[in-house]
């Protein structure tokens, strides 16, 4: 059995993850402080590819990324790199899915944060990043670790956008679950049952782990989110 | 030691308009809970933004909205101890000290050293290792008010310090919290919707009321004579009616249609009467009583923990169309007073009300 497949899936997903854990923070912390109008458009917008078919995700960025599209031509010209049908392709793909799930939840956390811990630490003289990292994040950790496994997990699952975007070559840019469609289709039943067993377990140990970490997070005194 | 204090805030519902300047020792804000306290602390303190005007600090401008100063609250030394506390809940006792003491004291020896003084100081020691939701409410105070002063602010203020408190608990917080206050030196807001809190802790108290900020008097004088309504009626003042100038020395509330003698200087806008309901006071008759004596109907007659609350209608009150059963009157006595009033006279069918001159108040 070739194991490109689940490298190349893990890859893809944990340095989705690392983004998005970012990005969606980010996007969190600051758009919470926006104008509400604006704070309303830009929630849509960043919120759209959770509902959005993937397929339609994965077409907005060959539109953006495709080496004919103005961007993806430029880029190409100057760094000598194409960005569709690469195994990164993928981190395209799966980090524009991903992320309103890491965005939403981080924004349901900072929302429930109790803003006087953050006026309490400028009055003490501390400094913003610190109050941030040291005092909101911490208060908001369940929060934060919900978001960072869900689009883990929904990065290593999604299958729409990358088939668009990085298609399916063997041993480039195939992944467990363009890997699973292509052995069905190809009428490889028993390898495609091998990978979808895989894809459970992994999944389901992520998912122990986090209940584990949760409990652990419980016992050791902390308040629940 | 000053703090000069002009600010405007439009809040929606009100605005925001205070403006007052203290000195060293304890000034109360006094008023009803959302009149703009606590929004006042976060104006001074730097991390809620006033729509105009300014603040200084012995000589410090922290904000000046004309000419576009607005001090970081990390650089204004203002201490702030808000109604929850604010402890940091992922942190132990120790480290949310070390935090008060993080900007300014950068050896840790020195910082460790400073850090158990404190703890001994207000009685921690032995919970170092707690997180704030395993202490007391009592302790959370305690804790938060040490790291606090770690800060070493320059001002320290105080939002409604008990409310999360029981009643018994608060007693001893409070004498904690008075020497505390004592040894601080400097000067400190103490905001409170509670008369008795700011009797007892402030030297001088400002009254708030919707939005804005009444002169800074001293305490005593507020409870003695209060100026306006809402001072009376966050002083305890639980009778008041409106009222006009009715010659020499006399005063017609209208509410209650009766005319009342009185002593000392009336306001030029004299537009309200008080009587505190442990004035009123129940008497035989007229006969002996020079003025200021009028018949009442009792309503009702309730029964508090130490004394006797009585609610009375003066005949001659509510000429308009209010109901008859409006509550005009609240008089207090005492159970003993109120026993021996009942032997002697019936008031099913109404009694007489005495007011000392003295004790009527004149209000604006």
């Amino acid at each position: 059995m070739d194991w490109y497949p689940l490298y190349n899936s893990l890859r893809i997903a944990l340095i989705s993850s690392v983004i998005v854990f970012f990005a969606g923070i980010g996007a969190a912390y600051y758009i919470a402080k926006l104008h509400p109008v604006l704070k309303g458009f830009l929630d849509v917008v960043l919120t759209l590819p959770l509902v959005l078919p993937p397929t339609v995700v994965g077409y907005f960025l060959l539109v953006l990324f495709g080496p004919k599209r103005p961007f993806g031509a430029w880029f190409l010209e100057h760094f000598n790199t194409r960005l569709v049908m690469t195994w990164y392709s993928g981190i395209f793909a799966a980090s524009a899915v991903a992320f309103p799930l890491m965005y939403r939840t981080a924004r349901g956390a900072f929302e429930s944060f109790d803003e006087t811990l953050a006026y309490s630490g400028q009055t003490l003289g501390l400094g913003n990043v610190y109050i941030f990292w040291r005092i909101r994040m911490p208060a908001c950790r369940q929060g934060i670790l919900a978001g960072t496994v869900l689009a883990f997990a929904r990065a290593l699952g999604e299958y729409g956008a990358t088939s668009m975007i990085a298609g399916y070559t063997p041993g480039r840019t195939a992944t467990i679950s363009t890997t699973v469609y292509q052995l069905w289709r190809t009428d490889n039943d028993a390898l495609a049952f091998r990978w979808v067993l895989v894809n459970v377990v992994i999944s389901a140990v992520v998912l122990l782990a986090v209940n584990l970490l949760e409990r652990r997070d419980r016992e050791r005194g902390g308040r629940p989110g | 030691m000053a703090l000069h204090v002009e600010i405007r805030k439009d809040l929606g519902s009100f605005v925001l308009d205070a403006g007052f300047e203290t000195g060293a020792g304890v000034t109360g804000i006094l008023g009803a809970s959302g009149c703009g306290k606590s929004m006042t602390l976060g104006c001074i303190a730097g991390v809620i933004k006033p729509d105009a005007g300014r603040i200084e600090l012995d000589g410090t401008v922290l904000f000046d909205s004309e000419k576009g100063i607005n001090q970081r609250p990390q650089k204004r030394q203002v201490g702030l101890l808000f109604q929850n506390y604010a402890l940091f809940p992922n942190m132990t006792v120790r480290q949310n000290l070390m935090t008060g003491l993080r900007a300014r004291e950068k050896d840790p020896g020195r910082a460790k050293q400073q850090v158990n003084e404190m703890m001994e100081r207000f009685r921690l020691t032995g919970l170092e290792k707690h997180r704030p939701c395993q202490l007391s409410g009592g302790q959370q105070q305690r804790a938060a008010l040490a790291r606090i002063l770690l800060s070493r602010p320059r001002l320290l203020m105080l939002d409604e310090p008990f409310s999360a408190l029981d009643g018994y608990l608060r007693w001893n917080l409070e004498l904690e919290l008075s020497d505390v206050l004592k040894g601080f030196g400097g000067s400190a807001l103490f905001v409170s919707h509670s008369r008795d809190e700011i009797y007892r802790i402030c030297d001088r108290v400002c009254v708030m009321d919707q939005g804005k900020s009444g002169p800074v008097i001293p305490v005593k004088q507020l409870f003695e004579a209060p100026v306006s309504r809402a001072a009376a009626v966050l002083s305890g003042c639980k009778n008041y009616s409106r009222a006009r100038s009715a010659g020499e020395r006399r005063v017609l509330a209208e509410d209650w249609g009766v005319t009342l003698e009185y002593e000392g200087e009336a306001p030029d806008e004299l537009r309200w009467v008080g009587v505190r309901s442990h004035y009123l006071i129940p008497v035989p008759g007229p006969e002996n009583f020079r003025g200021n004596t009028f018949r009442c109907r009792v309503l009702r007659v309730v029964e508090d923990v130490f004394s006797m609350v009585i609610l009375l209608r003066p005949e001659a009150g509510g000429k308009s169309a209010e109901k008859q059963a409006d509550v005009l009157l609240r008089a207090e006595v005492t159970k003993e007073f109120w026993e021996d009033f009942l032997r002697r006279e019936d008031p099913a069918q109404g009694l007489w009300i005495h007011v000392e001159p003295k004790d009527v108040m004149l209000l604006t």
